[in-house]
């Protein structure tokens, strides 16, 4: 229970469904905050307070786990090792993988639960012959299978996700005052937990350090500079601050980071069209395709809040390899890349490279 | 609910509520001139009375505070500012001569937040004596400290017993060692309060304190004796000047303003007087508890380890702290919990996590058996059966806990 409206209402559901249910907060700070600010990060001590608070209210005991040594190592400073590296991370996925579904579970588990129950907009259906299968939520604008997407079926079969099936989160909102739940009008959460003010660029500056270094274009010539590499994702246009105007006088956006070089690339967004993701880093969300080394259809997705793509995707030489059918901009290594078919989530994989659409001299 | 949290509250005994529902009907302030105000003021000035007997002062002695943790504030700051202002080296404007402030580790988190804030804003230089694996001071480092330089001291502060491992500490040799130097001390009696006899003015005759010098200042809380919470009292030696954290009307010699509150404080004397009353009687059968639960423990989990003084004389007698390794403690709380049985990880939480003792880490023991505390502690209600009911639940607890414990480091999900 993040102290939030979705995980305080999800907690209901199950309490409702006659499941056993005890309330944790994860602490994943030694530090946290006093008071939230704005409706930016999570995990301060008010927002403890308010899952606690929802925890009354249901009439279930509540506790909180200390996670911080796990989340610092599994997601913070992997976070920064990623960005270092010049890819970008999705670190809401690697907590829910590492941490939500891993540390908790696994003490869940030993402690005597069954299973992990989260405010995520996703549903786990089982199939005919009892195996689970993770699937979009019926709210289409909150579905948030994406982030779930790297959970294995040995994790899924003890995932629950009670808001699967609500068709907005205004209901939900509705419900929790229903309720009287006092979270019922606090605003969403956004951007990374772990950077209260947002300024991931400022945050990542001061734990990597300035670095100034050259922004090239594609034939290596310079045309500007920059106060650290870390600081760019590909596909970014805004903030490159370039002395030299491109000759077509056509905007430019960050084509490749190389860290090695302390170097960033810009070109034009033509440039920027990926015609293939390859990953060797891919888990199945349950029950693999029967062939996954014959090319088979599906659908991309590349970021929590991009539309999927028709694709192909096979298995081949230990990568997951997917070509969408009509070239992707601002694909960036170190993201996820989460195939699905249909509604379910068939798994994912997370971008070691892609393949651009255009030659580098176009 | 078998209840063994006891340090942390303990329930209110009927005196005490008697005694506060009572004087919560009675109108008057005490500060008022006509008859309600000087019923009140009876009332009031009673109560502080009957409080001061158990700790062997008068009542002008006793100064009422909002909590334990305001008393332990007021000691500490009043004494280091007035140390200072009344300093040698303050007389012609510059800072004082008496920065340091000697302070055992291992200290509640009220006096550790208040010598860290005077460290911070007001250049006091804290200096942190040892303690054995025990957790007891080494007197042998307080007295090179006493005997390096004494006029640079402003102030001693010290437990009289460990809220967390329950270790009794050598109060009357340190009251001795700072009377013989001069230096004020103050002892934080919260957790000793009702357990063990306190005599103020005996142990500063039996130490030849000299004003202002030796045991000067004590602090003790109503709630952990069976009185209610929001009121603790400063024991303050007439001969100790303290600076005030409040400021206002004047009540309590000028030390703590603010109306006072006379059904806490009729509340607190009957609790200190019907505790007092059976104070040995008390703490034999606490002991016997306290002993009977150790044993059963040690028996049904032998990888325990008893935090603390292993000698019954040497620990509060409603004390009890073990660690269990491979644990965390949070888990067995947890379980415990469930099975109905409450206890204490027994370190300061910060938004219900605990964090890892630093009492234990001051004891030289590792971050494993730092992890893995849980303290058990004893109350005037506490029953054998109650002892029964944890050693039932413990064994299965302590499994599980240590099955969930090693989870937490290296998953199986981990890919």
């Amino acid at each position: 229970m993040s102290g939030g409206v979705d995980s305080a209402v999800a907690a209901a559901r199950a309490v409702d469904a006659g499941h056993d249910v005890v309330g944790v907060h994860l602490a994943l700070s030694r530090m946290p905050g006093t008071l939230r600010t704005g409706s930016r990060g999570c995990c301060t001590i008010e927002d403890s307070m308010d899952a606690q608070r929802a925890a009354n209210v249901l009439g279930i005991p509540y506790y909180v786990w200390d996670f911080s040594e796990r989340f610092k190592a599994d997601v913070v400073d992997d976070f920064i090792a990623e960005y270092s590296a010049g890819r970008t991370p999705n670190p809401c996925m690697r907590c829910n993988e590492r941490i939500k579904f891993a540390a908790l579970l696994e003490k869940a588990l030993a402690l005597g639960f069954d299973a992990v129950c989260t405010g995520h907009y996703a549903a786990v259906v089982t199939d005919a012959a009892g195996n689970r299968e993770l699937h979009r939520a019926s709210a289409w604008a909150k579905d948030q299978s994406y982030v779930l997407g790297v959970l294995t079926a040995e994790q899924l079969a003890h995932a629950y996700f009670p808001l699967g099936d609500t068709p907005s989160k205004q209901l939900v909102r509705e419900e929790a005052a229903r309720r009287g739940l006092s979270v019922a009008q606090k605003p969403d959460s956004h951007d990374i937990c772990f950077i209260p003010d947002g300024d991931t660029k400022g945050w990542l500056a001061e734990r990597v350090g300035v670095a100034p270094g050259d922004i090239v274009d594609r034939s290596g010539a310079v045309v500007g500079s920059h106060e650290g590499a870390h600081a760019y994702t590909v596909g970014q246009r805004r903030g490159l601050h370039l002395g030299t105007p491109a000759p077509d006088g056509r905007p430019r956006f960050a084509l490749e980071v190389r860290p090695k070089e302390n170097t960033v690339v810009v070109g034009p967004k033509e440039a920027l069209a990926t015609a293939e993701i390859a990953g060797s880093r891919y888990t199945w969300a349950g029950l693999p395709p029967a062939d996954a080394a014959t090319p088979f259809a599906c659908e991309v997705q590349i970021r929590a809040h991009a539309d999927p793509v028709p694709a192909v995707a096979v298995v081949a030489d230990g990568e997951l390899v997917v070509t969408p059918e009509h070239p992707l901009d601002g694909v960036a290594p170190g993201q996820t890349a989460v195939v699905y078919v249909g509604t379910r989530v068939l798994g994912q994989c997370t971008i070691d490279r892609t393949v651009s659409a255009v030659s580098v001299d176009a | 609910m078998v209840y063994l949290d006891h340090a942390a509250t303990t329930p209110m005994r009927p005196e005490a509520i008697e005694a506060l529902t009572a004087a919560l009907a009675v109108v008057g302030n005490p500060s008022s001139i006509h008859s309600a105000g000087q019923q009140a003021k009876r009332l009031l000035e009673e109560s502080r009375e009957r409080v001061a007997a158990t700790l062997g002062v008068d009542g002008i002695e006793v100064v009422f505070t909002g909590s334990g943790t305001e008393a332990v504030n007021l000691a500490i700051k009043g004494l280091w500012w007035r140390r200072q202002s009344t300093a040698p080296s303050a007389v012609d404007g510059g800072p004082g001569a008496r920065p340091r402030l000697l302070v055992p580790a291992g200290e509640h988190h009220a006096t550790i937040d208040t010598v860290e804030w005077l460290a911070a804003h007001e250049g006091a230089e804290v200096v942190v004596l040892p303690l054995d694996e025990v957790g007891r001071l080494r007197l042998d480092v307080l007295e090179a400290e006493l005997a390096r330089d004494a006029a640079s001291v402003a102030l001693v502060t010290m437990l009289w017993a460990s809220n967390e491992v329950g270790t009794v500490q050598p109060v009357e040799e340190v009251a001795r060692l700072t009377a013989r130097a001069g230096v004020p001390l103050h002892v934080d009696a919260i957790a000793a309060y009702g357990q063990l006899p306190i005599d103020v003015r005996g142990l500063r005759r039996a130490t030849d304190a000299g004003p202002g010098a030796g045991l000067v200042a004590l602090s003790v809380s109503a709630h952990k004796i069976g009185g209610p919470a929001g009121i603790g009292a400063l024991v303050l030696d007439r001969s100790a000047a303290v600076e005030p954290l409040i400021h206002g009307g004047g009540q309590q010699r000028r030390v703590r303003s603010g109306t006072q509150d006379v059904a806490a404080a009729a509340s607190f004397a009957a609790a200190a007087t019907a505790v007092h009353e059976r104070l040995d009687e008390d703490a034999r059968r606490m002991s016997a508890l306290r002993d009977r639960l150790i044993a059963g423990a040690l028996a049904a989990v032998p990888a325990a380890r008893l935090s603390g003084d292993p000698d019954p004389s040497g620990r509060l007698p409603a004390n009890v702290h073990f660690s269990f390794p491979g644990c965390e403690g949070d888990s067995l709380l947890f379980l415990l919990d469930a099975s109905g049985v409450a206890v204490s990880t027994g370190s300061a939480c910060q938004a219900g996590v605990p964090e890892p003792s630093h009492v234990l880490m001051a004891m030289g023991r590792s971050e494993s058996d730092a992890r893995g505390a849980l303290r058990i502690t004893l109350g005037h209600v506490s029953t054998d059966a109650e002892v029964d009911a944890f050693l039932a639940a413990l064994p299965g607890a302590y499994a599980q806990a240590a099955k969930a414990g090693l989870a937490a480091r290296a998953t199986s999900f981990d890919r």
